[in-house]
């Protein structure tokens, strides 16, 4: 609770624009126990882009099965795993559930949720808002640190008997209740995960209200503001149910209550010696109160990211901007509303099966405002072709796939056939891979320049971009095919079934596609660490932008800006007529 | 708060120890109503009432909300909406699938 | 030029209020959402069971209602320790703060005598459906039996039982009155316990701001009251939530 500023933050005033002109910081401090929002930031990402590519990988050994249920694997990957998990070539069942668990668990709350909102938000957000840090510095170490421990939690899971958590990434019990010890760390892990962003939420949202320059007004924040600040609300107040529901599975566990446990469940032929009365569904409700609102946690900083790169690359301000920050914040309140409509299918009633089928309908409405004003922010546009500006034009078919797909799940009636099934695991990734990644790379490339001083590689990013497109909607677009025709998503081997032997094909077809969405990832791992080093030196406003981190020096040093900005003007003033040049920062007064 | 000068402090003192005296009064009524064994809904309604005030007694002096800015009451009224939702959930839990809430 | 962060003692001039006890009250508003879902748990598990026990039937009202006493006097005298702070008197902040400290520490010495009789008393339910309530005797895993003290009716309190054999084929399952006796028992140890680690995280700041944080007190004393007022809330907070869970779980 203790909210020092950092002892050394005041000694940096001088006008030098170069970030490593630390003296008194030995490496440890400035590396690694650093309390800057932007080595924290920078922390944040590359360890959320390694457990994104572990994450990844686990799906790669996942597609290999899927895709051909009868062969072995190579013997390359029968030695690594040992005869404990696939013996003769061949992955177990339970190996093939840890690595689905563990998948969807690491993507979603040590990949995709620490990029967007530990590393863009930690990197960008004080920047934007001209502050010189965030408001808690040390609190916002131990945020970093706590999440470190998390993960490595989640990983050593792996090693212990019975392995990792195998129960799907939303642990339902009774299932998970009696999974073997690898589901404990998995609860272990989350508790610290889930404080660790409780930490990080109060921290965004007290920097971006206490801490804004001078004439930095509510209406005046970049568009990346408001999402991250609506994403902080979204994570410390939907992120508590969740940690309440961990705290009881794992009492469940270990302290042999039966808070999810129904009476007389026979496991093995045995009957379990619990006291039931249990019910399994509220850890359904207390999870989906969390998992909804995270799914906009995951959504809303990509979009507020794609929302910059429009405006600076369209040369034209973002159309519709408070209407555009209206939809954002009823989309961060309805999103508290609608999570049952994960769970109709549990036997609710009908009139809750109808009222959140309702909020679902609703919900829809924001998302959409927010992506037709970006697609009229492109019109009449002289667009300049740029990397991140080609991953945000196409983020925006992707999430309207992702998001209309997503309308006939929310109908009770047409879930009753398409529940659980592949088109489900379509949907979601077409929000999340196609859509959040996308977005999440256009900030990596459209920032780099200002965390390094260098630009990436273009022909690197091109080549990144055309991969990952292609074989990202190779790898989901049979999806729907597949889920269609009704295969279950927790299918370990759809050879088994008529329905599911007759759309094997596609499933080959999507398999292949990931490991060629792999192979195109190279590019971009070169291109990130090289161009660290041999990146083109660039201005500190490269893109010609209007928004305050680009009035820092690049990189920028501790404490951020040599002068403390002051805003005289909108966030997206581009192409004003009359004016000078064709943007107008934020930080120079008018002439 | 008004102002933090001596003579507020002196002033706020006083409102605590008072503060304190129901806080005392108002555990010993619970306790004692309690040795009646009313029936469920009565016990329910005047053990939540009793605890509504004593815990608004404690946010409203102790925790100083009874004069705070508007900013936290902000904060405040989004959690409570929230909190509204989430106990909610148990209605919608028993009332989805036996068609009565509670 | 400078690199300062702002507010972190003087208020915002436009919020009012500065960088900590903003930070503060966001803490608490998520806390409040942890022990909601809590609160939520214990409603829908009590609605849905078939047989839930009155509090008072199980549980130790008589030493809960002096917890009560006790944290409520621990809320007045943080405030007071506060007050002590803002009127420049660090005696009496020690003293204040002293106390809020040793009685959060008693609260806890009880919750500890609350706690420790529920694992020596025991349940066994018996296939045939009826269940016993007493002391386990021996327990034996080489047995084919367990020895079990029944506890002395209600009616006739005086009258001991002798240590009975019950054959273990007849025991559907037996339990102590811990978390695993069943669902009210889960609730009360999760929900007490977890407030319990909040009282010791309280003990902790409160007992770091008591001796090597209270430098401060000579070299920054508005800052410092602004660190025990954010202390306190947190520690009101904690009042607060017994203030609720002592009538859920103990009087209904």
């Amino acid at each position: 609770m203790s909210h020092d500023d950092h002892h050394h933050g005041h000694s940096h005033g001088s006008a030098h624009a170069h970030g490593d002109h630390h003296h008194e910081l030995g490496f440890w401090q400035k590396y690694v126990f650093s309390v800057d929002h932007k080595v924290i930031g920078i922390q944040y990402a590359v360890t959320a882009l390694v457990f994104l590519f572990f994450g990844f990988t686990l799906m790669m050994l996942m597609r290999y099965q899927l895709a051909y249920p009868k062969g072995t694997f190579p013997s390359f990957f029968a030695k690594i795993f040992g005869a404990a998990n696939m013996p003769g070539g061949t992955m177990l069942p339970e190996f093939y559930n840890q690595l689905g668990a563990m998948h969807g668990t690491i993507m979603v709350f040590l990949g995709v949720v620490p990029l967007a909102v530990g590393g863009f938000g930690n990197f960008v957000l004080p920047l934007q808002i001209g502050a010189p840090d965030m408001a808690f510095p040390r609190l916002n170490m131990a945020s970093y640190w706590v999440f470190f421990v998390g993960g490595v939690v989640m990983l050593f899971s792996f090693f212990v008997t019975g392995g990792a958590a195998q129960s799907g990434w939303t642990s339902y019990p009774p299932l998970s209740n009696i999974a073997p010890f690898g589901q404990t760390l998995w609860l272990i892990g989350m508790v610290f995960l889930i404080t660790s962003s409780l930490l990080g939420s109060v921290n965004f949202i007290v920097t971006t209200v206490q801490l804004r320059a001078e004439g930095l007004s509510f209406f005046r924040l970049p568009f990346f503001v408001w999402a991250q600040f609506v994403t902080a609300f979204l994570l410390l107040l939907a992120f508590p149910p969740l940690e309440a529901a961990g705290v009881l599975q794992l009492m469940d566990r270990v302290a042999g209550t039966s808070f999810f446990m129904p009476e007389g469940l026979v496991v093995g032929n045995r009957m379990v010696e619990v006291a039931g009365e249990g019910n399994p569904l509220l850890w359904q409700h207390l999870f989906w109160f969390l998992a909804h609102p995270e799914v906009y946690v995951l959504i809303l900083p990509a979009m507020g990211i794609v929302g910059e790169v429009i405006a600076i690359n369209t040369r034209k301000p973002l159309w519709g901007y408070r209407l555009v920050v209206y939809s954002v914040i009823f989309l961060g309140f309805m999103s508290f509303i609608v999570w049952a409509h994960h769970m109709f299918m549990t036997g609710m009633g009908t009139t809750m099966s109808a009222f959140f089928q309702t909020t679902t309908m609703i919900i829809s409405i924001p998302s959409v405002i927010i992506l037709t004003a970006f697609v009229i922010s492109l019109f009449g546009a002289s667009i300049r072709y740029t990397v991140p500006m080609m991953f945000a034009l196409a983020f925006l078919p992707m999430f309207a796939i992702g998001g209309l797909t997503g309308l006939p799940l929310g109908l009770t009636a047409a879930d009753i056939h398409l529940h659980d099934t592949y088109y489900v695991i379509g949907h979601f990734h077409y929000v999340v891979a196609p859509g959040t990644l996308m977005g999440l790379f256009a900030g990596v490339y459209h920032w780099f320049p200002k965390a390094t001083g260098r630009k990436m590689n273009d022909m690197l990013g091109k080549l990144h971009f055309w991969g990952t497109l292609i074989f990202l909607n190779g790898a989901f677009l049979p999806m729907f095919w597949i889920g269609m025709a009704g295969v279950s998503r927790r299918l370990y081997d759809q050879t088994k079934y008529f329905h599911g032997d007759a759309v094997q094909d596609l499933t080959v077809l999507s398999s292949w596609s990931v490991w060629l969405l792999g192979i195109a990832q190279i590019p971009f791992i070169i291109n990130f660490f090289a161009s660290m080093r041999v990146g083109k030196k660039v201005s500190d406003n490269p893109w010609a932008a209007t928004t305050l981190e680009w009035a820092a020096p690049s990189p920028p040093p501790h404490g951020n800006f040599a002068v403390v900005p002051v805003v005289y003007r909108g966030p997206y003033e581009y192409s004003v007529p009359g004016a000078a040049s064709d943007f107008s920062p934020q930080f120079v007064a008018k002439a | 708060m008004g102002g933090h000068g001596a003579e507020d402090i002196a002033k706020h003192v006083r409102v605590y120890v008072t503060v304190f005296a129901a806080l005392l009064v108002l555990t010993i009524v619970t306790v004692g109503v309690a040795q009646f064994h009313l029936p469920i809904r009565t016990a329910v309604a005047l053990a939540m009432l009793i605890a509504l005030i004593k815990g608004s007694l404690v946010a409203c002096y102790f925790m100083h909300l009874i004069s705070e800015k508007s900013i936290i009451y902000w904060v405040l009224t989004l959690t409570v909406l929230f909190f509204v939702f989430l106990m909610l959930l148990p209605v919608l839990d028993v009332g989805g699938s036996t068609g009565s809430p509670l | 030029m400078s690199a300062e962060i702002k507010y972190i003692t003087e208020p915002h001039p436009i919020t009012g209020v500065s960088n900590a006890k903003l930070g503060i009250w966001l803490f608490l508003a998520s806390e409040v959402m942890l022990f909601g879902a809590l609160f939520s748990t214990y409603i829908l598990l009590r609605v849905g069971s078939n047989h839930w026990p009155h509090g008072w039937e199980e549980l130790n009202v008589p030493l809960a209602t002096i917890n009560t006493v006790v944290l409520i006097a621990s809320s007045v005298t943080m405030v007071m320790a506060w007050a002590s702070v803002k009127l420049n008197q660090f005696g009496k902040f020690r003293m204040y703060l002293g106390l809020t400290v040793l009685l959060a520490l008693t609260f806890l010495v009880i919750k500890f005598f609350e706690y420790r009789p529920k694992f020596d008393h025991h349940q066994v339910w018996l296939h045939d459906g009826t269940s016993m309530r007493g002391h386990l005797t021996e327990d034996d895993d080489e047995q084919d039996y367990i020895l079990f003290t029944r506890d002395a009716d209600k009616e006739h309190p005086d009258v001991h039982h002798e240590a009975e054999k019950i054959e273990r084929e007849r025991i559907f399952r037996h339990s102590s009155f811990g978390p695993g006796h069943s669902n009210f028992f889960g609730t009360y140890f999760t929900m007490t316990g977890l407030h319990g680690l909040h009282i010791i995280g309280g003990v902790i700041v409160n007992t770091w701001l008591l001796f090597p944080g209270a430098v401060m007190f000579r070299t920054n004393r508005e800052r410092f009251a602004g660190r025990i007022e954010c202390a306190g809330l947190y520690w009101h907070f904690v009042d607060l939530v017994w203030i609720f869970l002592f009538p859920s779980l103990y009087l209904l």
